[in-house]
């Protein structure tokens, strides 16, 4: 088996003014055509404006056994929700 | 304290999406790994029969699209590749199974693609009931599977259309084109048929992969789907299916067809359709002939970073 290039996360912006998204993963030998390939991968038809691509290895993650602990107590804080608060009709948009 | 397995079962019932790094049972990582790279190696190797055509397409227009439609299929694997490899294998493992003969591909493309109409004829059928079995698989319970499937469905619908399109075209054609789309229905329909799999009865692991997630729509379900869809269109080309047993069913409302001849299935499965050896051996010979290309590119890629590092230092 011959060892396969490294793997490298794809981000795509769709257009200007919006954020680039994670589109999936190419594998490459080096950041230039990592580049290349996600440019025949994931913007065919018009997809991206630009493109980002980090190596997988590069990415931390949360601990996914820890994720209670992580998020859970965002979920009884409803009092950062503006829907928390009820306020007369009169006050039509605030 | 839940166990990993009743969380993971919370998931399946709510029809939440299970993500590379949540725990799940080892043969719900084996299903999907095999189910995931067989899709990937079908999308491979069905660059060839349609890669037959591309220096004989009749007009550059049909060269470009067919050159389009060939370039997607090899898109199609790598993301279902990158969705494999989110479950711990990687893409050359897959590689390496599929050249030793371990893992299969659809059986579909162990037939050959003799005329032109034969291009019209897989966009049609072959992509149509790919689009059958793909839509449902948008839904599955693995995230990346089915992100990559969304991905592949919004593609697949060119295919499909632009099938379509040159069977149409030659449907109006003259005589003698007319013969070849009704030619190329005729080899293509059953195989096609064929390709949702077993009958339900014989399909052993439908079950577990229904409560899995994995597989929304049983088998028979979808084959009867994709009957339905594509006896009007037959009609609307002027084109013939070719079995005498074929009718609508007024009581099921739905077409009956005639009895699948299950030995042929089997036998195409088996490796002993007309063109197995074949596509096997343009797989290998194309991979190991590409290692010269790989090296370079790793070489390159190596001296430019020691080349970064010297002006770095």
């Amino acid at each position: 088996m011959s060892a396969d290039w490294p793997a490298w996360e794809v981000f795509v912006r769709a257009r200007r003014g919006v954020n680039h998204v994670h589109a999936g993963t190419v594998h490459a030998p080096d950041a230039g055509l990592a580049i290349e390939n996600a440019r025949d991968l994931y913007t065919r038809r018009s997809e991206g404006v630009s493109l980002w691509v980090v190596r997988s290895s590069d990415v931390v993650s949360s601990d996914p056994d820890e994720r209670h602990s992580m998020f859970d107590p965002a979920a009884d804080k409803s009092y950062r929700q503006p829907t928390d608060y009820e306020l007369p009709p009169e006050v039509a948009h605030m | 304290m839940e166990t990993e397995e009743e969380k993971f079962d919370a998931l399946i019932d709510a029809d939440d999406r299970i993500e590379p790094t949540d725990w799940m049972p080892e043969n719900y990582r084996k299903t999907l790994i095999r189910q995931i790279a067989q899709h990937a190696h079908s999308e491979i190797i069905g660059m060839q029969p349609e890669g037959n055509w591309l220096t004989r397409a009749p007009s550059l227009r049909r060269k470009a699209i067919l050159t389009a439609k060939v370039q997607d299929e090899a898109g199609h694997g790598l993301y279902l590749y990158g969705a494999a490899e989110t479950l711990g294998t990687d893409r050359s493992e897959l590689l390496d199974l599929l050249h030793a003969g371990r893992q299969k591909y659809s059986s579909i493309f162990n037939y050959p693609t003799l005329t032109w109409a034969d291009i019209g004829a897989i966009g049609w059928l072959v992509d149509g009931a790919a689009i059958m079995n793909q839509v449902p698989l948008c839904r599955c319970s693995f995230g990346p599977y089915a992100r990559a499937m969304v991905r592949i469905c919004k593609e697949e619908s060119f295919h499909q259309r632009q099938g379509f399109q040159i069977m149409l075209t030659l449907a109006n054609g003259t005589d003698a084109q007319r013969e070849m789309a009704q030619d190329a229905l005729n080899r293509w329909w059953w195989p096609t048929v064929m390709m949702f799999g077993p009958a339900d009865a014989d399909s052993p692991h439908s079950e577990q992969n229904m409560r899995w997630g994995i597989k929304r729509i049983s088998n028979d379900d979808l084959r009867q789907k994709f009957i339905d869809a594509t006896v009007p269109q037959a009609e609307l080309l002027g084109l013939t299916i070719p079995d005498p047993d074929l009718h609508w069913d007024e009581e099921r409302e739905t077409y009956d067809i005639g009895e699948i001849d299950w030995d042929e299935f089997w036998t195409v499965v088996g490796g002993n359709g007309p063109c197995n050896d074949d596509r096997m051996a343009t797989k290998v010979g194309a991979y190991n002939e590409g290692e010269w290309v790989r090296e370079a590119a790793s070489a390159y890629a190596i001296k430019q970073a020691a080349r970064a590092k010297e002006v770095a230092a």
